[in-house]
């Protein structure tokens, strides 16, 4: 039976090629847009690459201070960081970088955009870059404000070309020269907390950080706990170091500033009104709804039009002994054939589209690819596309009188 | 084999009602060839369609070898058209996209058979209306008379007892009409199948055992 559907279905797509078209750019193009998504969330989410101790490590990455007429948010300050929240007993390290800033230097008089953050000697501790040579500063070079640098390897291939090492060599950012003593693997800009061309000691900036006794800056913080199951009370211990944390200024009555898991400072907006992950959970279930939704209207709609266009047959199959639940099951074969060949167009799309983004570097350093997860994502997405734009119309014309449906031939 | 007590079929609009039969009241026999005459709009294709339980009287009882049908459900009514029942139209209602093996077998599908007996009884079934060497062919590949022959086919591969046939002949002209028939009275002689057949034609009509006119949806003869 499913032999005669599947025929069916080859010949009712083929009758129709337009309407086929339409559909088949319908559920394809639905699809690749789900599946780069899907790709996209995955690396951002899944990708543990440099922070692999996320399971026992917290964020902080914001601090917002209120009162009735005023209110400041911001990444924090290194004294903010280095005073209150270096005295947390719970975690081992506490790893300390700023965001990364932008600056131009010039390669044989070429100019080269390069993004430089700081950061302490915890922060190499608790992140695992990979080394492809050379290695992270350590905190007697930070102590001592030595002039060295950590690169990237795209920083390494841009700056010096294509040379075998670069340690030893110096490099030159916002007019200071530093010696390269290490370079590491690409992290993607969607990391943002941990992404940068060039890596510093925090103690060679121009700002003095020790002389600021503000709480708001440009640093965030990771804290690593010794186990995965102290991770709840660091939380905790930064949740009370919070409540004594004094106001600086009487216009504040109210501070906020958590120790969260990844995934929420990574979407922490700074706003505790409202939560960055509701933020995202909307934008993104909108979104999802949008491209799903109005495909599958139409879907629904375009097969009603195949459907009803079929009547007759309809009509004969009733009265050679289909039921109504036959039918609906056949119109569903025929709809999962079409969206699953829909299916397969989309995932060679996002196979296409994956690659441009890949190749183009459209995205600094975030290679995308298509993984198990998110094909099985896909094909699900595809089954259920199937069956929510077949049912109706299956349904409408299962219900169809017989004597009308052969009548309208 | 059919019986139908007192048949009233009305067609209600918000204005308008319709009696399409009135009180039909017909016995026909197992092996019997029986054929409905009457001028258009009279009800002929009405009856037809309630004794395949196509459409539902409004009032009245009928019986297809002595089982009430009136209370069956959807799947049951199904399962009994596809067992007793065998259909044959004017306009043949073919599946243009499927090969002529694959509309024979149609009514195969809808029960327990494997992909082999299903292209053995069909091939059969071709094999009795001539049309043995089109199994690949599409519906829209064959003349009138052969879309025919193919819905015969159809309406005898399951080997159903009754086949009710709506103006088998109405489309075709009279050489391919007489062939048609000429199949339609060896199905009613050699396998005793019994056959209803719905005509305007009166030479084919008198060809069949009995004749049953109706005339405004009142039996007439």
């Amino acid at each position: 039976m499913l032999k005669n559907y599947f025929k069916i279905a080859i010949a009712v797509l083929r009758r129709r090629k337009f309407f086929t078209f339409i559909s088949l750019f319908g559920i394809s193009f639905t699809l690749t847009i789900l599946l780069v998504l899907t790709a996209f969330i995955d690396k951002v989410v899944g990708d543990t690459y440099p922070d692999r101790k996320r399971d026992r490590s917290l964020y902080v990455t914001h601090l917002q201070e209120s009162g009735k007429n005023a209110m400041n948010s911001s990444t924090l300050s290194y004294y903010f960081l280095s005073h209150f929240v270096a005295s947390l007993k719970t975690p081992v390290k506490l790893g300390i970088s700023s965001g990364y800033e932008g600056t131009n230097t010039y390669v044989n008089n070429k100019k080269l955009a390069v993004n430089y953050k700081y950061t302490n000697a915890d922060y190499w501790d608790i992140m695992e870059y990979d080394f492809t040579e050379g290695k992270a500063f350590s905190k007697q070079q930070i102590d001592n404000a030595d002039k060295v640098a950590v690169i990237s390897e795209d920083m390494k291939r841009d700056y010096f070309g294509d040379i075998p090492s670069v340690v030893g060599k110096y490099i030159e950012a916002d007019n200071v020269k530093y010696r390269v003593i290490g370079v590491v693997k690409n992290v993607p800009i969607t990391s943002y907390n941990l992404y940068s061309d060039i890596y510093l000691p925090y103690t060679v900036s121009k700002t003095n950080f020790k002389s600021d006794h503000g709480y708001l800056g440009g640093f965030t913080a990771v804290l690593l706990a010794k186990s995965k199951a102290d991770v709840p009370g660091m939380r905790d211990e930064y949740a009370a170091m919070m409540r004594r944390v004094p106001f600086q200024s009487k216009e504040y009555d109210k501070m906020y500033s958590r120790a969260e898991p990844y995934l929420q400072s990574y979407v922490n907006t700074g706003n505790e009104s409202m939560s960055g992950v509701t933020i995202v959970l909307i934008t993104i279930g909108i979104f999802v709804l949008l491209v799903t939704v109005l495909p599958t209207l139409n879907l629904v709609n375009i097969n009603i039009t195949r459907i009803m266009e079929r009547s007759s047959e309809i009509g004969v199959r009733k009265a050679f002994g289909a039921s109504s639940g036959t039918l609906v099951y056949q119109f569903l074969v025929e709809n999962i054939i079409l969206t699953l060949l829909g299916g397969l167009i989309g995932v060679v799309l996002s196979f296409i589209a994956i690659q441009v983004i890949n190749s183009f570097h459209l995205i600094p350093n975030l290679v995308l690819s298509i993984n198990f997860t998110v094909l099985g994502i896909g094909l699900l997405v595809c089954f259920f596309f199937g069956l929510l734009s077949g049912v109706y119309p299956a349904w409408r014309m299962s219900k169809l009188n017989v004597v009308t449906a052969l009548k309208a031939q | 084999m059919i019986r139908l007590q007192n048949i009233e079929k009305v067609y209600r609009t918000d204005t308008i009602e319709t009696l399409a039969l009135n009180s039909i009241s017909l016995d026909i026999a197992k092996g019997e060839f029986l054929s409905i005459m009457g001028p258009s709009g009279c009800g002929k294709s009405t009856l037809l369609n309630i004794m395949g339980l196509l459409d539902t009287p409004s009032k009245g009882d009928i019986k297809i070898s002595d089982q009430k049908t009136d209370h069956l459900s959807d799947k049951q009514l199904a399962q009994f058209r596809n067992q007793k029942l065998g259909f044959i139209f004017q306009s043949y209602h073919l599946i243009n996209d499927l090969q002529v093996l694959d509309n024979v077998e149609l009514p195969l599908l809808y029960r327990n058979t494997t992909a082999k007996e299903r292209k053995m009884l069909a091939t059969e079934a071709l094999e009795k209306v001539g049309l043995s060497n089109r199994i690949k062919h599409f519906p829209t590949q064959l003349s009138g008379g052969q879309r025919q022959r193919v819905a015969i086919a159809r309406a005898i591969v399951g080997r159903p007892e009754i086949i009710l046939a709506d103006e088998p002949t109405g489309n075709l002209d009279s050489a391919m009409g007489n062939e048609i028939m000429e199949i339609l009275i060896n199905l009613n002689r050699n396998e005793g199948t019994t056959i209803v057949m719905v005509t305007h034609d009166e030479n084919m009509a008198h060809k069949t055992h009995r004749l049953v006119r109706l005339f405004d949806g009142s039996q007439v003869q």
